[in-house]
């Protein structure tokens, strides 16, 4: 079972990626296998004054994926993705989670190796 | 009596009328440079430190042999300073409120209290006041963990010695303001009559309203801008204690960290009668609570 999380404005692989990571509308969770979505929920963390990031790396962990795609990470989100063993493909805003998906599983996605956003 | 010497916006005069009152207060008194921030009373009172201490609080530290991973401190922890991801445990120190909780909740014991160094607090004595200051590490994100800590020490001045206390507060109407002024008996707030005087006064006075002090204004470079200040005094019923004047003479001894009462008779004269006002200010809040006692 090979599952990955992108960061989503909605439910759908038609949504479209949301840029941010820690304060994401929500996670679409494929299992690439099956192609079977499932979405998470993270309007949690708008209500959250500091560590959105580091609790988006807790939900996505516990979903047990092994990638994440998105548009940005902070540095103590990746510091939390990397220790839970999650790789995180950035950059991806613009593109509808369905785009982010193929375009990861042609080989267009290389995995970061550090935050590209800067800390608060 | 404790007098918390406050304002909006920044520049107003906060640490102008604090060091003012410090030198013609006619008892025993203690100045507190309580804008940990950006401390500079000490450049006025230029006082004899006796001594300065590191100011600590407590983080968690992991003990990963205990930990179950079960997650109860990551769940706790409303700002993720620490965190369970799979198998391992995160911490993020600086993110800590010092809190405890999280070493409080954990069923294994794993936690355990290590040390953010949040910054300084030195003492001392500027001829017969007294002086107490905190200054933050460079780099350290809160400031009311070291204020409170500054805090703790006035009260046990306060305890042992007596004598009333002023203190020299941080601007805004965030946490930090609102830390240095909450214990206080009396709030002066230092204003100038600008536009941006004027509007950060009246955030300050909301701020300050519900905390339910005796407060008074201070008016410093009286003479310039509009007289929307006075007007808001007047409809709030807020007592103007003093107005400084705009005055080149001030600005220059400010400059060569000279304090303002010194500069001329007149000006000592404002700072007398300012003390005699806070003091009246101070007297139906302070039966009061006698009467709580």
């Amino acid at each position: 079972m090979h599952k990955i999380a992108v960061t989503s404005e909605g439910p759908s692989l038609d949504d479209r990626v949301d840029p941010r990571f820690g304060r994401a509308a929500g996670f679409v969770v494929v299992d690439l296998d099956t192609m079977e979505t499932q979405y998470i929920d993270n309007g949690r963390s708008q209500m959250m004054a500091q560590g959105a990031g580091i609790q988006a790396a807790e939900l996505v962990a516990r979903a047990g994926v092994r990638c994440l795609l998105t548009g940005f990470v902070g540095p103590k989100a990746f510091q939390a993705l990397n220790a839970a063993g999650i790789q995180v493909g950035q950059n991806l805003e613009g593109l509808t989670v369905r785009q982010a998906i193929e375009r990861y599983q042609s080989g267009g996605v290389d995995m970061a190796r550090s935050a590209n956003r800067p800390g608060r | 009596m404790i007098i918390a010497v406050a304002s909006g916006k920044g520049g107003t005069g906060k640490t102008t009328v604090t060091a003012s009152l410090a030198l013609v207060w006619d008892g025993p008194v203690l100045a507190v440079d309580l804008d940990v921030e950006e401390p500079n009373l000490h450049l006025f009172l230029r006082p004899e430190i006796a001594g300065n201490v590191k100011a600590h609080m407590p983080v968690p530290v992991v003990q990963e042999e205990k930990c179950t991973y079960c997650g109860l401190c990551s769940e706790f922890c409303q700002f993720k300073a620490i965190s369970v991801v799979g198998q391992v445990v995160l911490t993020f120190p600086e993110m800590c409120h010092g809190c405890g909780g999280c070493m409080a909740i954990c069923p294994e014991k794993a936690l355990s209290p290590g040390q953010r160094e949040l910054g300084e607090i030195s003492w001392g004595q500027a001829g017969r006041v007294g002086f107490l200051s905190g200054r933050l590490r460079v780099g350290e994100a809160m400031s009311p963990p070291l204020m409170r800590q500054v805090k703790a020490r006035l009260n046990q001045g306060l305890a042992a010695a007596g004598g009333d206390v002023l203190i020299d507060a941080p601007p805004g109407v965030s946490c930090p303001a609102v830390n240095a002024v909450m214990d206080s008996d009396v709030i002066v707030l230092v204003t100038e009559p600008t536009p941006f005087g004027v509007y950060d006064f009246q955030l300050a006075w909301e701020a300050f309203t519900p905390l339910g002090k005796s407060m008074g204004a201070v008016i410093n470079r009286a003479g310039v801008g509009t007289d929307a200040i006075y007007r808001f005094c007047r409809d709030q019923g807020l007592p103007i204690l003093a107005e400084i004047p705009y005055d080149r003479a001030i600005a220059e001894a400010y400059a060569q960290g000279r304090i303002v009462a010194e500069v001329s008779p007149g000006l000592r004269e404002t700072f007398v009668s300012l003390m005699g006002k806070i003091r009246a200010l101070a007297a139906p809040s302070c039966s009061r609570e006698a009467a709580h006692a």
